[in-house]
């Protein structure tokens, strides 16, 4: 079911880069594209559980601060070692400004 | 003793789960502050200086390998495979390091294939490194976790010395190869290499080990030296400067320590070596924050110098440290050099009251 929730304002975020937020616990990362598209998915690397809001964005993927490891951060999907397991992604929108995330 | 040592220092190993339970495994590391907008800047790549230094490395591999091949039967060989065997078989690991870790090119199939290289050259199967290397930066020098401590404590003293020449190093790695072609890992690597990645492993054994084939064939039909001096030789004879450089990373240091401040050295070094080293010289700098390419490393260097500990000043300096404290470590296992931050620095990270920084080995301390 859904559960949208306010992340953040759509200016909050860089082009081409990242911000941390958390909500009930747990954390997320959301990223602004360079087309102004906006994406969210959990905040930590699967591979050691780094934060990955210090990471590199570039090209459409992130890359962890801690090993390198890359997705796509559009899909998730982990584009090699060290990340062998593809990162949880939410649903986003952006409505008057404000970029909500789906945490249902 | 030896025994006792080697343990401490396995992954599999009573020193590996101690190190776990106390904390140390996985930890949160001390960072310095850097603002994100100047990080991020930092973090950029371009392809043009890794290309530009590609360039200018493998043409002077080709050029010194050309001229090895048109002297060959003179005395003028062995300064040209001075200089041949020193590229290929030291100043490959640099290039292997800094393409590990995917910070060198901008563009992602440039460098892979420089790893690939580097990778056969330096004798290490690029899968298991990839993640042998991805543990050190998370347990830099963490007993039991870390697999690639250059230098134990007491250190192993008469096989670090070999190890300029190649000697410890390429038995090694052609056991390690002859027992990846035979589809099986060693108990340390088994700890840290995930099995869908084996197969890499078992595969890239075989190609290696075919090359090398190839160039013993060729050195036996043509009666000559020739090839193995050039293909796989280097790894023994050039290995030296890989040796100087390497010791100056961590050799003598705290261990078991969150603060890489405390484990790790920053040196400064000339253009030619810092060309030769890709900038690894800029060490704390790098396990701070691994995603800076090594031709940001000097302005990061600017940015954080401030809280750290002083930089060592040259070479020549940080041996005048390391030599003393690997002999006295003979004697006196907990001995260990201890860096002063700089006045005004963050205060040393100390999440764990487990550990005071002399490292010693938290199964043996539990046990007592």
């Amino acid at each position: 079911m859904a559960e949208w929730i306010a992340a953040c304002a759509a200016g909050d975020i860089d082009p081409e880069d990242v911000i941390p937020f958390g909500h009930a616990g747990r954390a997320y990362a959301i990223y602004r594209s360079p087309d102004d598209t906006y994406h969210a998915t959990e905040g930590h690397c699967t591979h050691e559980q780094t934060l990955l809001c210090d990471g590199l964005v570039e090209g459409g993927v992130i890359e962890c601060p801690k090993h390198n490891g890359r997705f796509d951060y559009t899909s998730g999907k982990a584009l090699g070692a060290p990340v062998l397991v593809d990162l949880r992604t939410y649903p986003v929108k952006v409505e008057n400004g404000t970029v909500y995330i789906d945490v249902g | 003793m030896g025994k006792e040592r080697l343990q401490r220092y396995s992954l599999a190993g009573p020193e590996n789960q101690a190190a776990t339970a106390a904390g140390l495994a996985g930890a949160d590391w001390f960072r310095s502050d850097v603002p994100r907008k100047r990080m991020k800047e930092l973090m950029r790549r371009s392809d043009y200086p890794a290309i530009r230094d590609t360039v200018i490395w493998l043409g002077l591999i080709a050029a010194s390998g050309g001229l090895a091949i048109a002297f060959w039967g003179t005395w003028w060989d062995l300064p040209i495979f001075l200089v041949y065997g020193t590229l290929y078989g030291s100043t490959s690991d640099s290039r292997w390091h800094e393409t590990g870790h995917g910070t060198a090119f901008k563009t992602r199939w440039l460098d892979e294939g420089l790893y690939q290289l580097a990778s056969f050259m330096i004798m290490r199967d690029p899968t298991i490194w990839r993640w042998s290397h991805a543990r050190h930066h998370t347990d830099t020098l963490v007993l039991g976790r870390d697999p690639e401590i250059a230098a134990m404590r007491p250190a192993r003293l008469a096989r670090l010395i070999a190890n300029f020449a190649g000697l410890v190093d390429v038995p090694i790695a052609f056991r390690l190869m002859f027992l990846h072609a035979a589809g099986r890992l060693s108990p340390d690597e088994a700890d840290f290499v995930p099995e869908p990645e084996r197969h890499k492993v078992y595969r890239t054994a075989r190609i290696h080990l075919a090359i090398y084939a190839v160039t013993i064939a060729l050195a036996i039909g043509l009666r000559s030296w020739l090839p193995v001096l050039l293909i796989g030789g280097p790894r023994l004879y050039g290995a030296w400067l890989l040796n100087v450089y390497a010791l100056t990373q961590h050799a003598g240091l705290g261990e078991n320590v969150l603060d890489h401040r405390l484990n790790t050295r920053t040196v400064k070094m000339c253009t030619v070596n810092r060309f030769l080293y890709w900038n690894m010289n800029y060490h704390v700098e790098h396990h701070m924050f691994p995603l800076v390419p090594y031709y940001r490393l000097p302005e990061l260097h600017e940015e954080i110098k401030h809280d750290c500990a002083p930089v060592y000043p040259s070479i020549w300096a940080a041996y005048r440290e390391i030599i003393p404290a690997i002999l006295r470590q003979l004697r006196d296992e907990e001995h260990y050099v201890r860096r002063e931050l700089l006045p005004g620095a963050t205060p040393l990270h100390v999440p764990t009251p487990a550990n005071d920084g002399r490292g010693l080995p938290l199964a043996a301390a539990t046990a007592a």
